[in-house]
């Protein structure tokens, strides 16, 4: 079943155009990547479809849903849920409440004043601490993690809402060898809940973990499909060959 | 101390270094040890203001009593500005508005007793507090600091000027002789008995204060302080928290409002105007934000250094006390508390609580 469709999306800024007519479509448990060369709209693709740009054209449809004009609180209310590809986390929280703080999001004010659910949620608060690795530092402060944990944290806030859809943008930036590996471990049992877009610049990381791919240059979408049909596609080994 | 350390090194730097507040850490050990130090600073503080009428002399007493309100008043703009991240310049405008409100409530319809004048003042505070919001908080987008803060800023002084040329309001002399407030028949002059009980409401709005500040409510208070933009990607509304967290510091600025005026027995258009808005500015960012008991300290220890240097300085003690405050927002951006509370307790811990020294410790 389909869960993300994006038509005909345009993206201006002054007069660059940074995307045009770009369209993709995302299946339920897919991992999908969204691949090119510097400069070629990917990571402005995944903010129109997080809502942290608006398309200056084209619709975005989730889950049934034409979410083109919502803000991003709407989106997330809706099912998704974005890591930033700059480590967001609240470095002055805890882990713990860095993560009790992305579950309670959508809680009703008066249930958070009287924190109703402190309690129920430890529980979903210390398996995901867990999953990532992280159950060891539950209270110690985010800022005294190093710079991959923090990705995990990040990740780790992400999925903490269950999201439908998960967006990561450069989820590997900065990463040691090890932990990138350790990284496409930590996220692969997550394909049984939830679909992936992934924004990424290492093509080894992307071609282990992604079902489908979609890449971009110069704005326009090149080709979309199955990882060994877009490694045999001359129009991609082009684009490529070009920029290398 | 690392805190000390790294503000010293950064002093001597001077200005080839942009220094952002410090965001590193302390060994778990270390903040275990030092975690205890805020309940004790807070009971330290009662008993100290439950003794001071037993001290103080009558006209101290009184000018004790006046401190204890704007504490209230101060803790109003530490829930926005220490909590919320909302700097809100026009403070005084709730504080101002709910002491003519009930300065004419006592003029025009002769009502005095307690238990109408606080609700009222808390209400006007309120309403006003949440008209403003519906203006500069609740858009579309997140407005910007810049935004909120000019625009509270231009309520005071626009309320300072109305209320200055209009007659009805008694015009630049204000509204003068406001009657005693009453509790039934009981009559509450200036001395000890005003005192306690501005000891008591500060008492009941700090603990209250401090439950919606330690509940998940403050957490979420705590992410909009620190990111707004992220937890937009959460699902929280923003601009919801905003106007909630605004609306009840109006109120409490309110009910410190209508205590003033009938305390002072007289308000005047500084009550409402920026003067007074920045003052409370300064109250908080002197003994430290976003921790509650700063804001008390802050304005205990300016109220009583203008009170002393006023008495052996006459002529030039608003400068001594300008030098001072500037020194310490210079060299302490975290306000006089962060000499005795590490960043950890300041920030506090959400969940868990309990279990938080084991956990630590291991």
């Amino acid at each position: 079943m389909t869960l993300l469709e994006v038509t005909g999306i345009n993206k201006t800024f002054g007069k660059l155009t940074a995307l045009n007519d770009a369209a993709f479509t995302v299946q339920e448990n897919e991992f999908h990547g969204l691949i090119g060369p510097n400069g070629s709209g990917k990571s402005t693709l995944m903010k129109c479809v997080a809502g942290a740009e608006s398309p200056t054209r084209g619709r975005v449809v989730f889950a049934g849903v034409d979410i083109t004009r919502f803000s991003p609180a709407e989106r997330a209310r809706e099912g998704m849920s974005l890591k930033f590809q700059i480590t967001n986390v609240l470095p002055a929280l805890t882990l713990y409440d860095n993560v009790l703080l992305a579950l309670q999001a959508k809680l009703s004010l008066v249930s958070l004043v009287f924190s109703r659910s402190r309690r129920a949620l430890h529980d979903r608060v210390m398996h995901t601490l867990e999953q990532f690795r992280l159950a060891d530092r539950a209270y110690l402060p985010a800022a005294a993690l190093s710079h991959g944990q923090q990705q995990w944290l990040e990740i780790a806030m992400a999925l903490a809402g269950e999201p439908k859809l998960l967006l990561l943008d450069e989820p590997t930036g900065g990463m040691s060898y090890e932990e990138r590996r350790v990284t496409g471990e930590l996220l692969r049992p997550i394909k049984a809940k939830c679909s992936l877009i992934i924004v990424e610049h290492d093509l080894d990381f992307i071609r282990e973990i992604c079902d489908r791919l979609t890449v971009l240059d110069q704005g326009t979408v090149i080709c979309s499909g199955t990882v060994p049909e877009i490694q045999e596609n001359s129009r991609v080994k082009e684009v490529y060959l070009r920029r290398a | 101390m690392p805190g000390g350390s790294s503000d010293k090194v950064a002093a001597t730097l001077g200005s080839q270094v942009v220094k952002l507040p410090s965001r590193r850490t302390e060994t778990p050990h270390e903040s275990t040890e030092r975690r205890r130090i805020l309940p004790a600073l807070e009971v330290s503080l009662l008993v100290a203001a439950v003794l001071v009428p037993f001290v103080l002399q009558d006209y101290a007493t009184i000018f004790a009593t006046r401190v204890l309100i704007l504490c209230l008043f101060a803790l109003s703009f530490d829930l926005v500005w220490g909590y919320a991240g909302i700097l809100s310049l026009g403070q005084s405008l709730f504080f101002g508005m709910a002491g003519y409100g009930v300065a004419l409530l006592s003029r025009d319809l002769n009502i005095a007793s307690i238990f109408v004048v606080l609700p009222v003042g808390a209400l006007i505070g309120f309403v006003v507090a949440l008209l403003l919001a519906g203006f500069l908080l609740l858009g579309r987008h997140p407005s910007s600091i810049v935004f909120v803060s000019l625009g509270t800023m231009t309520g005071a002084y626009a309320a300072d000027r109305l209320a200055g040329g209009s007659s009805y309001l008694g015009g630049q002399n204000g509204i003068p002789s406001i009657q005693l407030m009453t509790v039934g028949s009981y009559e509450l002059n200036e001395g000890s008995t005003f005192y306690y009980l501005a000891l008591g409401i500060l008492i009941i709005v700090y603990l209250l204060s401090r439950y919606l500040l330690r509940s998940q409510f403050g957490l979420a208070l705590a992410g909009l302080r620190e990111n707004e933009y992220r937890i937009g990607f959460f699902g929280y509304k923003a601009q919801h928290l905003k106007a909630v967290i605004f609306s009840i510091s109006g109120a409490i600025a309110g009910m410190a409002g209508s205590l003033y005026a009938f305390h002072e027995g007289f308000v005047g258009t500084n009550v409402l105007g920026v003067v007074m808005s920045t003052q409370v500015v300064l109250y908080v960012l002197f003994g430290g934000s976003g921790t509650l008991v700063g804001a008390i300290v802050g304005t205990v220890v300016i109220e009583a250094l203008s009170f002393w240097l006023s008495n052996s300085f006459q002529d030039f003690w608003p400068i001594i006390l300008g030098v001072l405050l500037l020194l310490v927002i210079m060299f302490r951006p975290a306000g006089l508390v962060s000499l005795l509370l590490s960043e950890r307790e300041r920030v506090g811990t959400f969940g868990r609580p309990g279990k938080r020294g084991k956990n630590d410790a291991a």
